[in-house]
């Protein structure tokens, strides 16, 4: 009885960082603030996981995306000098589409994923796993059996990317002392070469 | 216990949030690529909520998927606004008009 409860505790407090956290991501004057809220969501949301007994998930979720992807843009938002004052133009006049399209899609998800279809009636809580129960196992189990092919497949998708990723930010090396073959090889002879037809000059017989 | 609603409830305000942030900082590259983020997070809580009622670590796997893509669209995303940037001076939507669509 003592655990039910705190497990809802903890699920309520966490549920409650992720919200703010994210109203704040939402709301933030600041990019950096923006990216740092968005960090206090995965974590609190990772914590969520954690209840759900997505153990590796939610170590990964901190690691991979707290620890890379967002320090990935909080470099960027630092790198870029963004003007504030014209990022956060046409806010308000913004802000009564975005409060009627919360209102909307929560009245309309309630009704769908609330308690009537989706409560512990309908749902019942899953049993507790044994002791020696290993959710990296299982995982692992799970995704070098049945779904290795997608898996291979979701690696060369990242090596896609980060070849991509290094293309479009990549702009050659400057002051470097090395022939270009290429723009040698381009240059033709009317760059190099003006000949230009002066007139001769008539010698004067007649001057002394 | 907790119920499985509880759960979709929370994901489904997350959801709501950020399709609203998406409309309300749509001037703002970054955090439009942000709202994703989280639209992303919501999807993989509702994943993860029902692998873990239904007894079923497929969810989880899909997961991991998301997260990669995720990972990937970051990355190339912030990798496009970076050029843009350097090409423009700015990352404000409405001045990256030079397609003229």
């Amino acid at each position: 009885m003592i655990t039910n409860i705190l497990t809802q505790i903890i699920f309520y407090i966490f549920a409650l960082g992720v919200i703010g956290s994210a109203l704040m991501v939402v709301s933030a004057k600041n990019p950096v603030q923006g990216v740092l809220s968005l960090v206090l969501c995965f974590v609190a949301m990772a914590g969520i996981w954690i209840l759900l007994h997505a153990e590796f998930l939610a170590l990964i979720l901190i690691v991979v995306y707290v620890g890379a992807v967002m320090t990935l843009f909080l470099f960027v938002v630092m790198t870029l000098n963004l003007d504030r004052s014209q990022l956060k133009r046409g806010l308000v006049s913004y802000l009564p589409f975005g409060l009627i399209i919360i209102i909307f899609i929560m009245i309309m998800l309630f009704y769908v994923v609330g308690p009537a279809h989706f409560g512990l009636a309908a749902y019942a809580a899953p049993t507790a796993q044994p002791a020696n129960y290993s959710n990296v196992a299982a995982l692992g189990t799970t995704l070098y059996s049945e779904e290795v092919y997608p898996f291979e497949i979701a690696g060369a998708l990242l090596l896609v990317a980060m070849i991509a990723a290094i293309t479009l930010a990549y702009r050659g090396r400057r002051n470097r002392k090395q022939v270009k073959i290429a723009s040698q090889l381009a240059v033709c002879r009317e760059d190099r070469i003006k000949l230009i037809g002066l007139p001769s000059e008539k010698k004067h017989e007649d001057t002394p | 216990m907790i119920a499985l609603s509880n759960y979709l409830i929370l994901s489904a305000v997350l959801f709501a949030i950020s399709i609203a942030g998406l409309v309300l900082n749509r001037k703002n590259l970054i955090s439009i690529l942000m709202c994703i983020e989280l639209l992303l997070l919501a999807v993989n809580t509702n994943f993860i909520a029902f692998a873990d009622y239904l007894n079923n670590n497929l969810g989880e796997v899909f997961v991991f998927f998301v997260l990669t893509v995720a990972a990937a669209e970051a990355a190339i995303g912030l990798a496009i606004v970076i050029t843009i940037y350097r090409n423009s001076h700015t990352i404000t939507t409405e001045d990256l008009d030079n397609l003229k669509g």
